[in-house]
């Protein structure tokens, strides 16, 4: 429960961070790297690194390239959604988490295996 | 237009929408240690880059647009969707920083240890920069180009 509440607070902290620094910086697309910036897992991986070591900090790395590219297929999804068919923030984010599920899964799948 | 930082931006988030990333990033960093504790590093790793509060600011950039439209007389629905828009295109080039990021985490880890997370953050930081200012300098090119095709249209 400890460790939960540990991950809880510096996961909130170094999320709400990169926020504050997307809602100062202009223009939008520049703004708009900080919601793929490492926040999540700056604080998982080191968490990870003083529990596990080397070696389970490695492997969550590399499956992070993976769920990386589905972040950027699922990016690109939400632009389209709200550009070209007119959908609302909430309903293109919501709507594509499964674009970003199936990539990460599919992805695992044929280059990790498993 | 340069990149430039305002602070009084921050005045136009309230303390629940801080409230609400806060919780959303906890509970995602939390969450992704309860699938790597039960189903293992390899699919825990892949809710690193989950976008779990995506969702949320998404949601409030196209809010605060529409605010600050309606302020001035105007809908603003769709200025909402467009900031929202321009935001995940941003998100997008991130995401390739990010991939690079966990790549060098994954190659260094070994070796370098903590270090390696240091290391990759300025990758991070230094890509996605990077990436940011090629879209820019290849849109800049594309929009400067079709202005002189319509100028020898006119002509």
């Amino acid at each position: 429960m400890q460790e939960f509440l540990l991950r809880f607070c510096i996961g909130g902290l170094a999320v709400s961070a990169f926020a504050v620094l997307s809602d100062i910086f202009r223009p939008k697309s520049f703004a708009g790297l900080f919601g793929a910036a490492p926040s999540i897992a700056l604080s998982t991986l080191a968490i990870a690194l003083s529990q596990h070591g080397s070696d389970y900090m490695a492997v969550e790395a590399r499956s992070m390239v993976v769920g990386s590219a589905a972040l950027c297929l699922y990016c690109i999804v939400v632009c389209r959604l709200m550009k070209r068919h007119g959908l609302r923030a909430l309903l293109a984010t919501a709507g594509a988490l499964i674009v970003w599920i199936a990539i990460a899964f599919a992805g695992k799948w044929a280059f990790l295996g498993s | 237009m340069n990149v430039t930082a305002k602070l009084s931006a921050l005045r136009e988030t309230g303390w629940h929408e801080y409230v609400i990333r806060f919780v959303l990033g906890g509970a995602a960093t939390a969450l992704t240690g309860l699938v790597a504790k039960v189903y293992g590093p390899a699919t825990g790793g892949l809710f690193l880059a989950f976008p779990a509060i995506f969702v949320a600011s998404a949601s409030l950039i196209e809010m605060h647009e529409r605010k600050r439209k309606q302020k001035k007389g105007l809908k603003g629905s769709r200025r909402g969707r467009e900031a929202a828009a321009l935001d995940a295109a941003g998100a997008a080039l991130g995401s390739l920083a990010l991939l690079v990021f966990a790549a060098m985490v994954w190659s260094l880890a070994h070796r370098w240890g903590g270090l390696a997370l240091f290391a990759a953050f300025a990758a991070w930081c230094i890509v996605s920069v990077f990436l940011w200012r090629v879209r820019r300098a290849l849109r800049c090119t594309a929009r400067s180009k079709s202005s002189s095709g319509i100028h020898i249209r006119d002509a």
